[in-house]
């Protein structure tokens, strides 16, 4: 008897783009892919859907196998105990709201009636019980999701999929459709694979995020251990800092490009290391007389204004992001293109292997 | 709050419409104009000369409500078949890849642009008493085609099919079909799949489909009277007898016209408004749902 829960050893070539990855869910967890465009999110959420088939590995849902070409299991789509709500919803717009919700259930051929009213009771749980005979086309944005996810649970899955549940709201219902949504993903108790590119989504609705870049899971954990100690440039960026890859040479790291960061209690090896943006100091001319043991030059590159403050990308051997007051630029007036030295002290950068 | 926002953006809808209808150039203008004459004219002519006094007796007679009810008959059941047959082949064209894909879709459009007389030599040739194939129907199962009613059928069903196929292949082939999946993922099985969610997806395109190949078979004239021939009450549908009635009685031609001409119209303007009237728009769909 294997473990509860989702167990899936995926491996997909498709073209060029080859997808690898390895994932468990427990039973009640809510886990985040998060990763950029591209990242074979999509393609990972139709294999787990059954509406792709992997190339080598398993999928299993409560030791039950799904897909297993090994030893030629495949479970189509429609015989898988998962629900998804896809990205845009994709309400069936020639049905009602109710009717949409019975879909599930009377493909499973339930009779119209015991289906219907089944899916009031759903539809009534979504706060939407009401609107069971609209049309798709005359609800809002966040109705809609309801829709969806209502017809998605009606069947009872043992897993839900959300592929970018928020992606297709504008950002001013965006934050109180979440808050629903975290209330309803907390009232279902199977698993839940939610796929999305906003960290926010991961940060407000998940346990436990997986970054998937390029077809590989580069890190997996809590969202704090996550964003706390970024293994990959995206998260680095998602989060906002700057993280460095090298080997350590005494106290020093040395990247792949030949840059130095001095690191205080730098263990040997290769590690990952955060500078962050708040800790550089942006200086005209080199000073020489500064408790800080980095210096690095480069050239300016994107200014962005975030009120207060402002964000200096600086183009160099080592490229970083600073941040400084508007002030601070006003009085050292620097424009892109300009040379400039970046210094960072060695107790304030932090670093951890690979 | 969706509400306000669909009756703000209606209005706005249409007077975008108006303004753009305004700001077309005179010339172009001059020349639609031109082509609407061009296509209106014929029927005043028609109407102008018609003997409506004697309208009465021609319907009367018994041959042309023979004519008037075969072509009816023949032409619905022609759109049966084509739908029966064409409904499958256009998914097959539209979603299987097979290699000569283009050329069985050539060959089973050919029969729309090759001039219909052509087509019923050829159906003659194959399913013709001693045809290539229509010879073992004789023989096997004492089954003829050619000049009968169900000859009639066969040879409307030829020339009308592929403007149903090239329809929903095209409806088809843009179907996001995303929805497919989603159905799929609900438990739907392929036919559950295709039965509630396809089909009723692109339903306006099925009817549109179903109105040429129905418009198309009515008026077949060519392959009818080639493969069918021209017999009273078998196989004389409307366009025979009127062709035929123009070198008798040019006035009852002329009547047996204008039946034609205003079962068609009738027909186009009551799905038109009813099914084709563009349920891309969400304006219009806006309209339906209240």
């Amino acid at each position: 008897m294997e473990a509860l829960g989702v167990d899936a050893d995926i491996e997909i070539r498709l073209g060029t783009f080859d997808l690898q990855v390895q994932l468990t869910v427990q039973p009640g967890e809510v886990l985040a892919i998060l990763g950029p465009n591209g990242a074979g999110k999509s393609t990972l959420l139709r294999a787990l859907a059954g509406l792709i088939s992997i190339g080598a590995g398993r999928i299993a849902i409560d030791g039950e196998s799904l897909d297993e070409p090994s030893s030629g299991v495949f479970v189509p789509a429609e015989h898988r105990p998962i629900g998804v709500v896809f990205q845009d919803y994709l309400l069936f717009s020639h049905l009602s709201a109710i009717d949409n919700v019975a879909f599930g259930l009377r493909a499973r051929g339930v009779a119209k009636a015991a289906a219907r009213a089944t899916a009031r009771d759903w539809l009534t749980r979504v706060g939407l019980g009401d609107h069971a005979d609209r049309r798709p086309r005359s609800l809002s944005g966040g109705q809609a999701q309801r829709v969806a996810l209502a017809r998605a649970l009606a069947t009872n899955p043992r897993l839900l999929l959300l592929d970018e549940p928020l992606a297709a709201l504008d950002v001013g219902t965006r934050s109180g459709v979440r808050r629903d949504l975290r209330r309803h993903l907390e009232s279902f108790d199977g698993m839940r694979v939610m796929v999305t590119h906003d960290p926010v989504d991961a940060y407000a609705l998940a346990d436990r995020v997986a970054i998937l870049d390029a077809g590989r899971v580069v890190q997996i954990g809590t969202i704090s251990e996550v964003t706390a100690h970024p293994r990959s440039r995206y998260v680095a960026d998602l989060v906002g800092t700057n993280l460095v890859v090298g080997t350590a040479d005494g106290g020093e790291l040395v990247t792949d490009s030949g840059a130095r960061v001095v690191i205080a209690d730098l263990q040997p090896g290769r590690s990952f290391a955060v500078i962050r943006p708040q800790t550089i100091i942006i200086s005209r001319h080199s000073t020489l007389d500064s408790s800080a043991r980095n210096l690095w030059q480069g050239v300016v590159g994107d200014i962005d204004r975030m009120g207060d403050r402002v964000r200096i990308g600086i183009e160099g051997q080592l490229a970083l992001t600073a941040e400084i007051t508007s002030a601070a630029l006003e009085s050292l007036q620097i424009r892109p293109g300009d040379m400039v030295f970046a210094s960072a002290k060695a107790t304030d950068i932090e670093a951890y292997p690979v | 709050m969706t509400y306000c926002h669909r009756m703000s953006v209606r209005p706005l809808h249409r007077s975008r419409r108006r303004t753009n209808a305004e700001r077309l150039p005179l010339p172009a203008l001059l020349i639609a104009l031109i082509a609407i004459a061009f296509f209106s004219l014929p029927f005043v002519g028609l109407i102008w000369r018609a003997p409506w006094s004697k309208a009465w007796d021609v319907l009367g007679q018994e041959s042309v409500r023979q004519a008037l009810w075969l072509s009816l008959t023949c032409s619905l059941w022609a759109t049966g078949f084509a739908l029966f047959f064409g409904i499958p082949l256009a998914w097959l064209l539209a979603r299987v890849n097979f290699p000569g894909r283009g050329v069985v879709r050539a060959l089973c459009t050919l029969s729309m642009v090759l001039p219909p007389v052509v087509g019923g030599v050829a159906l003659f040739f194959s399913f013709g008493r001693r045809g290539l194939f229509g010879q073992y129907l004789d023989r096997w199962f004492d089954f003829r085609l050619p000049f009968t009613t169900w000859g009639v059928v066969v040879a409307q069903t030829f020339v009308a099919m592929p403007f149903l196929v090239l329809t929903v292949e095209a409806a088809l082939r843009q179907l996001d079909r995303r929805f497919e999946d989603a159905a799929r993922t609900l438990g739907g099985s392929r036919w559950y799949v295709f039965r509630r969610v396809t089909l009723p997806t692109i339903r306006p395109a099925l009817i549109a489909g179903a109105v040429l190949a129905w418009a198309r078979a009515l008026g077949e004239f060519g392959a009818t009277i080639t493969f069918a021939g021209n017999f009273p009450g078998t196989t004389q549908t409307m366009p025979l007898a009127t062709y035929l009635a123009l070198e008798s009685n040019p006035q009852e031609a002329l009547i047996l016209s204008l039946v034609l001409i205003a079962v068609s119209f009738a027909v186009l303007i009551g799905l038109r408004d009813r099914w084709l009237g563009g349920t891309g728009s969400p304006a219009t769909t806006g309209a339906v749902v209240r």
